[in-house]
């Protein structure tokens, strides 16, 4: 993995540094013209959030019942990113509403829904920090039941009203004039940020190996 | 820790305030299409977007800096430790 880590962080500098150039070319979309631009960065957020929650949901299950270690520092090293991922949803979700939809936060149900998982994850934060003895086992099950969350936000603005666009937007992208370059551009720009989010996990995992590193010292030291 | 609730409490007010601020929803019958806007009520679409990508890109570099730091922390303590235990450890 060490010898990965390197070219992977290379890959992703370029990768992202190459990304405005490609959003840049990519027609405007008729309605919303200039600020529908955001999507590109928007839409990859999701997905690098949608990967560190999957991550965090499979290391916290492995780590609730079977009780791995190592799976519990993956789980809290993706939990971390699912904050911040989730947070720059939000946050690029809240410029583009401000200028498409005239509000900066709709209470619609993509938005709600997207909001508790930023609560519960921000909560598992918490809990690993200041809950004390026992407290992996207690932020490992917040984490299944967060990720578990992900399909329903995924779900919600097709079986709620919501003013949010709908799922079918990616899959009929490619049927729209200029829609092939539109649809080229947010999978590259989804790739960068999936690659991005295996950097930081890859950094945030080896952070989390040295902290139990670093106890295991402790322990002999006093031994 | 008293300063650590207080933070912690105010967050969680602050997301109350907001959500009992949201405006009651007007319905279909406020809604303007935006090419019936006049222009002067219109926003600039460009500060949206620089916004956008600027934030994320000082976002993540804090965030991977943020990593940095504390990775050095805790070598830095692993060095101490061995130093302090007069051999080294690892």
């Amino acid at each position: 993995m060490r010898k990965l880590f390197l070219p992977l962080v290379v890959i992703t500098a370029a990768m992202f540094a190459y990304s405005p150039v490609l959003i840049n070319r990519a027609p405007y979309e008729s309605t919303m013209l200039l600020v529908q631009k955001i999507f590109y960065y928007h839409f990859a957020t999701w997905m690098a959030g949608t990967a560190a929650l999957t991550v965090c949901g499979i290391a916290s299950a492995i780590y609730l019942f079977a009780g791995t270690p190592r799976a519990d520092r993956i789980g809290v090293a993706s939990a971390e990113l699912v904050v911040i991922f989730v947070g720059f949803g939000f946050f690029s979700g809240t410029l583009w509403g401000r200028k498409a939809w005239g509000t900066w936060f709709a209470g619609d149900a993509r938005v709600m829904m997207a909001l508790i998982v930023e609560l519960i994850f921000f909560g598992y934060l918490l809990v690993r920090k200041y809950g004390g003895p026992g407290s992996e086992k207690l932020a490992a099950a917040m984490g299944v039941f967060g990720a578990a969350t992900a399909p329903f936000v995924y779900k919600s603005v097709d079986w709620w009203r919501t003013i949010h666009p709908k799922t079918s937007v990616m899959s009929t992208l490619n049927d729209t004039p200029g829609g092939a370059i539109m649809w080229s551009t947010v999978l590259f720009c989804s790739v960068t940020f999936v690659l991005l989010f295996a950097v930081a996990l890859a950094a945030r995992i080896r952070l989390e190996n040295l902290r139990a590193d670093l106890d295991r010292l402790y322990l002999a030291a006093e031994d | 820790m008293l300063r650590r609730i207080l933070i912690t409490l105010s967050g969680v007010a602050l997301l109350g305030v907001a959500a009992f601020a949201q405006t009651p929803n007007a319905g279909q019958g406020g809604f303007v299409p935006l090419d019936q806007m006049p222009p002067g009520q219109e926003l600039p679409a460009a500060q949206f977007v620089i916004a956008s990508y600027a934030f994320f890109l000082i976002l993540m570099m804090f965030y991977l800096w943020t990593i940095w730091r504390r990775i050095g922390k805790v070598e830095h303590e692993m060095r101490e430790l061995e130093r302090r235990t007069g051999s080294p450890q690892r």
